[in-house]
């Protein structure tokens, strides 16, 4: 008994941070995060559309003042710019493989 | 003793010589040989679809089946891209504000000549296609630069394409380190996976010609450029090569890159070294 009360309070501590509202902080590093790896991806010249896509999508979000939308996008866009530059660091060698020899 | 000294010895000389031959291989796989790859490219293709005629890969997705053939045989009695044929000779044959014309901008007076593009200047150290070669003659009369994506360039390449109709592409590598460097970043370009889709170029045109995305039967890569510019009813309008690497980019949620960049400029001087030979089909038509 003892035990199950303390692993719900352990469960009810660890989603407790994620039941909060986000606010305009939150946005601003997400947003930071999300534009400094999509500027990577731009500089390897392997940009997404869907980063783009995502990156206007938390900002529109912001300005309506949706945090938690913004946030959740500009988080997309952190993941999708960073699969972008995993890309093209691996296809630097990998595009050997499919050349017609 | 001496006989175990002599096996090892030996095991030792094998080994080196085993080394020195893979070292080679690298070596050898490692450099840049367009003659070596040319060949291997058109015959990949000759060999995957030996029922199709050489010079039929130019053709696109007409090459690789007979009804959509047949309907575009059809087709080309009163041909889409007709219109812009008449615009581009019209355009080609009017003299700048200067009083020249394209015409003093290019060898032969500019006719016949496509079968010659992209090449690569020395003096610049660069590539450089019709397209480009044409919004710098206008620019040196003092005209502004058409989009290279619209269809005053579509017209104008339409035109001089249709001049060199059935001429053999003529792409040539001069021996400079830098036309090297140029065809193999071009064919780097061609087989790199990009975008979301995590698609190359050669993903559509190497690994599946004849087969369908979505609508879209896909066109060889041998020879794709030599039905350039296209009229694709998709667009309900002319394209030029510009226009098509961009769309490529886009279907593949990438962001394309600007028009004339190195890098599209160089997978075009690739595509149409590797379609020497085959014959200039431009303009086309594709669904």
């Amino acid at each position: 008994m003892k035990r199950s009360l303390a692993l719900a309070m352990l469960l009810a501590l660890s989603l407790a941070p994620s039941a909060r509202a986000a606010d305009e902080a939150d946005y601003k590093a997400a947003y930071a995060a999300a534009e400094a790896a999509s500027k990577g991806a731009a500089g390897l010249r392997n940009q997404w559309t869907v980063t783009v896509s995502a990156l206007a999508a938390a900002k529109k979000a912001a300005d309506g003042g949706d945090f938690d939308r913004a946030v959740a996008a500009a988080k997309e866009a952190e993941a999708l710019a960073q699969a972008s530059i995993f890309q093209a660091k691996t296809e630097k060698e990998a595009w050997k493989a499919m050349e017609i020899r | 003793m001496k006989q175990r000294a002599t096996i090892l010895l030996g095991s030792a000389f094998v080994a080196l010589a085993a080394l020195a031959f893979a070292a080679t291989r690298v070596v050898a796989a490692d450099k840049v040989d367009p003659v070596a790859d040319a060949k291997a490219f058109q015959n990949f293709f000759f060999q995957k679809f030996p029922d199709v005629k050489h010079e039929d890969f130019v053709n696109g997705p007409y090459s690789m089946n007979e009804d959509m053939k047949r309907q575009w045989q059809e087709k080309e009695e009163f041909p889409p891209y007709e219109f812009a044929l008449d615009a581009g000779k019209e355009m080609f044959s009017t003299p700048f504000k200067n009083g020249k014309t394209y015409a003093d901008c290019f060898p032969n007076g500019g006719i016949g000549i496509r079968q010659n593009y992209p090449y690569f200047d020395t003096k610049e150290g660069k590539v450089i296609t019709l397209e480009l070669a044409l919004n710098r003659c206008r620019e040196a009369n003092g005209e502004a630069p058409y989009s290279y994506v619209k269809d005053e360039m579509a017209s104008l390449t339409a035109y001089m394409a249709y001049t060199s109709r059935g001429k053999p592409m003529d792409i040539k590598i001069p021996d400079d380190p830098r036309a090297l460097a140029a065809f193999e970043n071009g064919k780097r370009y061609f087989y790199t996976r990009r975008g979301q889709m995590n698609f190359s170029c050669a993903s559509c045109h190497v690994q599946s010609p004849g087969e369908r995305i979505r609508a879209e039967t896909l066109a060889p890569a041998l020879g794709i450029l030599n039905a350039m510019p296209i009229y694709r009813s998709e667009w309900s309008g002319m394209g030029t090569t510009s226009r098509r690497f961009v769309t490529c980019n886009s279907q593949t949620r990438a962001v394309p890159l600007e028009p004339q960049s190195d890098e599209y400029r160089d997978v075009e001087y690739f595509l149409s070294y590797v379609a020497n030979g085959l014959p200039i089909s431009g303009p086309g038509a594709r669904p």
